[in-house]
């Protein structure tokens, strides 16, 4: 090529850099021939601690994810294809999120739903300003048992002219733990400050269960939006979005079949009623013809997006992660309807033994409201328990003092959570150590390997 | 092809025709043209004041979008219900059913400050 | 309406029918959901398809081959970079240890993944001469965003409140914009020079107490390094703003220039376009961001942190209070850096260096294969990427870049970038990158110049095409104006869920 251009060094090509701006070396480590860079990278990987039984969940949860969901996803056809802008060559891509629009639409009983946001926590934020941009209001409600990290997502994203504000918790009684509708009822009551959007999880982060529907009357009757955060697998046994009238539900789509990674890449689930179509950022895929009128995809409302919308745009996103949705499209068709039931249900039944086996060796819930599948446990000195626990090969799910440091109630709490994959095996390993750990009486052999084999590894897609 | 000689035009491809106190509003065939497929027009509320050549609507074609700007001042009577069902109107018939607003006028001597139909042809002639 | 073609496929609505799939999970027992109170409990089961699993495998295997890929041919799509993938990172990122790690568990059980975020860090500091890196926005527009919340924290701590303007060129990617939209500043669009640069004079002009920053891409959105950047980025630090790179065309300057030995305060980079992660049909991707020292202060929350005895940690929430805190959940697209970790370590620092060098050599062949039929704007070297035009071929014949873009796909390839960025006329942004032949390269090119000629001889071969494709050109109009974006079952039979 060199020869072509009539020149003799590919430097050349450089010379309208600056002298004073060049640059004189990479100082990276040498390149590694791939038989070394796997024997590095499997080396790495093996210094994490992934063979515990685990009870962590904490709006990540482990799911048996059907091998024939990442295969499928293993095809270059998939992975390596672009963002469908010529729809003609992209009709793979292009049906599959129309697909995975359909299904989410089902699930969370709303009619729009966007080809995918980042995660849980951006796709809230970016739902908390589809309220104020709807409403023309500049403030929002979240409840203080909505996930940390949204909450301190939302903070950040709101931290120009828009007002963030926390709901309280009810403090005693069944409804501890859950928004406490009468606060919220004051601060929407503050006509000088009217409320865009009100936001609340279901389940919580603490795993009870809210009463949406009194929310979500709270929120119309002061002429603000309702947000509701979900879980997706939850949504096949508990009342959805659309059926308690919220506006607007967001939330993470990890647990349809996407493995934890530390962190993502996850599925930021964002939908609303048609009403707000417009006001959705990100992509939408939708039904058309061609010239010849065969049925056919195309990504639509396009206009809504920056690269036309510009300054303009609803929100400044790109690249979404589509072939995440593409992943949970497969596991939903795979697992179908029944099969979704059953991982919920299942789930329950494992914390409901889970419950039973923590309580029977002193441990009991800190709250006394319903939960689907993961609670709150309180124990003395809980950081020093579960690292205790965690050398006995139990990950006893979340130090609630780590995440929620202000909240003085929570200041002994682990969160717990038990899915399908949970065996009864890991939750006497767990109830066992727990039991012995508070105690005072060193483990037996046996007991202390005992966990380390059981675990049904949770595969699933990257 | 020249445009209507009885509207008067903005720089911005909107055109007005005035009935009495009346303003009806849209955009011209040239605009409509350069858009492309018009999907949807967005438009202020009845009530509204407008301010002339101020933006006060957004017109979506498939890849592109504009803003509304207005050719006068004045009280919004009424946005032309038939766009959100048909906004192709615009594209058909940019100069009498895909018309955008009625606006009651505040200032009739704003008119003398937009293009007559030969300057609007000429500004488009010269691209 | 006709439902398919050879190729094309029912929806998994239509393909579902009751009372099939299932062999996946075990029944619960029937009392699981007694503990639930009824008012929380869906009503109806949700409408999803039951299918076998030989069917939903010949589905998306089917859907599949509907795509065009970069394992199936050749992607030049400018400003995408669309590289090839290794396959190594695909197996690397599955490894059970770094996919089955919960981003919450105990720093002590992720040693090896904060091992490799960390070097990762190092890495990109490096290669941008930046001097610390965050790994934890999810795509370069969130990279963008947290670029752009760090410089309003950093002009907050100052104390100063006038900075409401972020000054981008006219050739700037759409995001610049929506980006400073979303932190509440204005966008001043100065418009570039006529050899495609940006305008100094224009900038210096806009610049003054209201700029907050200014967002350049450099090499700029032509393809096209900024060889005025030197007294740009002065001018800039000169009013007190800070300057934001847009490091989408990275892969044009591995090795030759690192922007933060140039003065720019902040960048993100694009790791699904300059280190190989895969684009997978619009994403995942991730943006990381790289810092000076005037903005590490501002960096988000947690920051990965190595202790003395060499382990490592995350960061307390709270520990650091001049943090702009968190951009989204834990960590980031872990599996994502995963990937970008093992395609910098598998090139090392010269093969980086290589990488930029044979993007620009084959974007440069190209450029020189097509300079005879096709407008070339700006007659100098390019970068990785160069804009060709169709103007003159319009002017000609009438046949548009767009049909130009359509008759590519019957040659088999896959069309350039069209209509970006907007101040070229008929424009082709062509971004071939390292990974291609120079036979895919020639044969490229030779499509394009039989398209030129096509479109003087049978120009309705071009304006009719795509005729070799799975479907033909989509009506758009309705798809926008009718939106149809949900499926509707054509029975509003539910099956209730068997006990």
């Amino acid at each position: 090529m060199l020869e072509a251009l009539g020149l003799t060094s590919v430097d050349q090509l450089f010379e309208d850099i600056p002298p004073a701006l060049r640059a004189t070396r990479l100082d990276l480590p040498e390149p590694e021939p791939e038989l070394h860079l796997a024997a590095r990278l499997s080396a790495l990987a093996a210094r994490n601690l992934t063979d515990l039984a685990s009870f962590l969940g904490a709006g990540v949860y482990r799911h048996w994810s059907p091998p024939a969901v990442d295969q499928m996803l293993l095809r270059g056809e998939w992975y390596t294809a672009y963002t469908p802008y010529q729809p003609e060559i992209s009709q793979g891509t292009l049906q599959s999120i129309y697909e995975y629009e359909s299904l989410l639409a089902e699930l969370v009983g709303l009619d729009v739903v966007s080809a995918s946001h980042y995660e849980g926590a951006a796709a809230t934020a970016e739902a908390a300003l589809m309220t104020c941009r709807a409403t023309r209001r500049d403030r929002v409600l979240v409840s203080r048992a909505v996930h940390p990290h949204y909450r301190e997502t939302l903070r950040t994203y709101f931290g120009g002219d828009l007002e963030l504000e926390e709901v309280p918790l009810v403090g005693d009684g069944d409804a501890a733990g859950t928004t406490d509708l009468a606060a919220l009822e004051r601060l929407l009551g503050d006509t000088a400050r009217p409320v865009a959007g009100v936001i609340a999880a279901q389940p919580n982060f603490l795993g009870l269960l809210e009463p949406m529907p009194a929310i979500g009357e709270l929120a119309h009757a002061a002429g603000a939006l309702f947000v509701a955060v979900v879980e997706p697998v939850s949504l096949a046994v508990l009342a959805p979005p659309g059926e308690y009238g919220a506006d607007i539900a967001a939330g993470e789509g990890q647990p349809l079949g996407i493995a934890p990674q530390y962190g993502g890449p996850y599925l930021g689930i964002l939908a609303c009623t048609d009403a707000l179509v417009r006001q959705i950022p990100g992509r939408l895929v939708g039904l058309t013809t061609d010239l010849d009128g065969q049925r056919a995809f195309v990504m639509t409302m396009r206009a809504r997006e920056q690269d036309i919308r510009r300054d303009k745009a609803a929100s400044n996103i790109c690249t979404n992660q589509a072939l995440l949705a593409l992943a949970a499209s497969v596991y939903l068709a795979t697992i179908g309807p029944h099969g979704l039931r059953d991982v919920a249900s299942l789930g329950a039944a494992r914390a409901s033994e889970l419950e039973q086996a923590l309580a029977a060796v002193g441990v009991p819930r800190v709250h006394t409201g319903p939960y689907l599948n993961e609670f709150a446990v309180r124990v003395p000195d809980a950081p020093a328990v579960h690292r205790r626990l965690l050398d006995r090969g139990v990950l006893a799910g979340l130090v609630l003092a780590e995440a929620e440091p202000d909240d003085p109630s929570l200041a002994d709490g682990l969160l717990v959570c038990a899915t399908e994959v949970t065996t009864a095996e890991e939750i006497a390993l767990f109830a066992d150590a727990l039991g012995e750990v508070l105690g005072g009486r060193p483990p037996t052999a046996v007991e202390a390997g005992a966990g380390s084999d059981r675990r049904i590894a949770a595969g699933g897609v990257r | 092809m020249s445009v209507p000689t009885d509207l008067r035009y903005t720089k911005d491809h909107e055109w007005v025709r005035v009935d009495g106190d009346e303003a009806t509003v849209g955009i011209t065939a040239y605009a409509a043209d350069q858009l492309g497929d018009i999907v949807f027009v967005e438009l202020p509320d009845t009530g509204r004041t407008v301010d002339q050549f101020a933006a006060f609507g957004v017109v979506e074609s498939v890849k592109a979008v504009s803003d509304l700007f207005a050719p006068v001042s004045g009280e919004v009577i009424e946005g032309n219900a038939a766009l959100a069902g048909s906004p192709e109107l615009v594209n058909t018939s940019p100069y009498d059913d895909g018309w955008m607003v009625r606006v009651r006028v505040a200032e009739p001597a704003q008119l003398d400050d937009l293009l007559d139909a030969d300057a609007y042809d000429a500004l488009i002639a010269a691209g | 309406m006709s439902v398919t073609g050879p190729r094309l496929q029912p929806t998994i609505f239509e393909l579902g029918r009751s009372g099939r799939g299932g062999g996946k999970i075990p029944h619960p027992p029937k009392d699981a959901l007694d503990r639930i109170p009824t008012a929380a409990r869906r009503a109806v089961p949700p409408a999803l398809p039951e299918m076998n699993e030989p069917d939903v495998v010949r589905h998306y295997v089917n859907l599949s081959q509907l795509n065009y890929a970069v394992d199936t041919g050749f992607y030049p799509l400018g400003s995408c970079t669309m590289k090839f993938n290794p396959k190594l990172n695909e197996w690397a990122a599955r490894l059970p240890g770094f996919a089955n790690l919960h981003p919450m568990a105990p720093d002590a059980a992720a040693q090896g993944t904060l091992q490799l975020l960390f070097e990762l860090e190092v890495a990109l500091a490096e290669i941008s001469g930046m001097r610390a890196v965050s790994l934890q926005p999810a795509a370069g527009a969130q990279g963008e965003l947290t670029g752009i919340l760090m410089i309003r924290a950093y002009h907050r701590a100052r104390g100063d409140s006038e900075r409401s303007e972020v000054l981008v060129p006219d050739s700037s990617h759409g995001t610049n914009p929506a980006t400073a939209s979303m932190a509440g500043y204005t966008t001043v669009t100065v418009p570039s020079a006529a050899d495609g640069g940006v305008d100094l004079d224009a900038f210096r002009a806009a610049l003054g107490p209201r700029t907050a920053a200014v967002m350049i891409t450099n090499p700029s959105t032509l393809g096209l390094f900024e060889a005025r950047i030197g007294e740009l980025l002065t001018a800039v630090h000169e009013v007190g703003a800070l300057a934001y790179m847009d490091g989408a065309n990275l892969n044009a300057i591995m090795g030759r220039f690192k922007p933060g030995e140039a003065g720019f305060d902040v960048m993100h980079f694009n790791v699904h376009k300059t280190f190989s992660t895969p684009h997978g049909g619009g994403g995942p991707g991730a943006g990381p961001v790289g810092v000076g020292e005037t903005l590490l202060p501002f960096l988000p929350e947690p920051r990965i942190l190595r202790e003395e005895d060499g382990s490592f940690r995350l960061e307390r929430t709270g520990e650091r209070p001049t943090s702009i805190g968190r951009m989204r959940s834990f960590v980031g697209n872990t599996g994502v850096l995963v990937r970008a970790y093992a395609y910098i370590r598998a090139h090392g620092g010269s093969g980086l260096r290589e990488v930029s060098d044979d993007a620009v050599l084959a974007a440069n062949y190209l450029k020189h294969r097509l300079a005879g039929t096709y407008d070339i704007p700006h007659d100098r070297a390019c970068k990785h990427e160069f804009v060709a035009s169709a103007a003159t071929i319009k002017k000609r014949t009438g046949v548009r870049t767009l049909d130009i873009a359509k008759r590519l796909i019957d040659y088999g390839f896959h069309p350039p970038t069209i209509y970006f960025p907007l101040i070229v006329e008929e424009g082709m942004l062509i971004e071939p990158t390292e990974t291609e032949s120079i036979e895919t390269l020639d044969a490229f090119a030779e499509a394009l110049i039989a398209i030129a000629g096509e479109a003087a001889t049978t120009p309705d071969l071009v304006t009719g095409a795509p005729h070799d494709a799975p479907v033909r050109r989509l009506d758009e109009a309705t798809a926008a104006r009718q939106p149809n974006l949900r499926w509707r079952p054509m029975t509003g039979v539910q099956t209730p869920c068997p006990d």
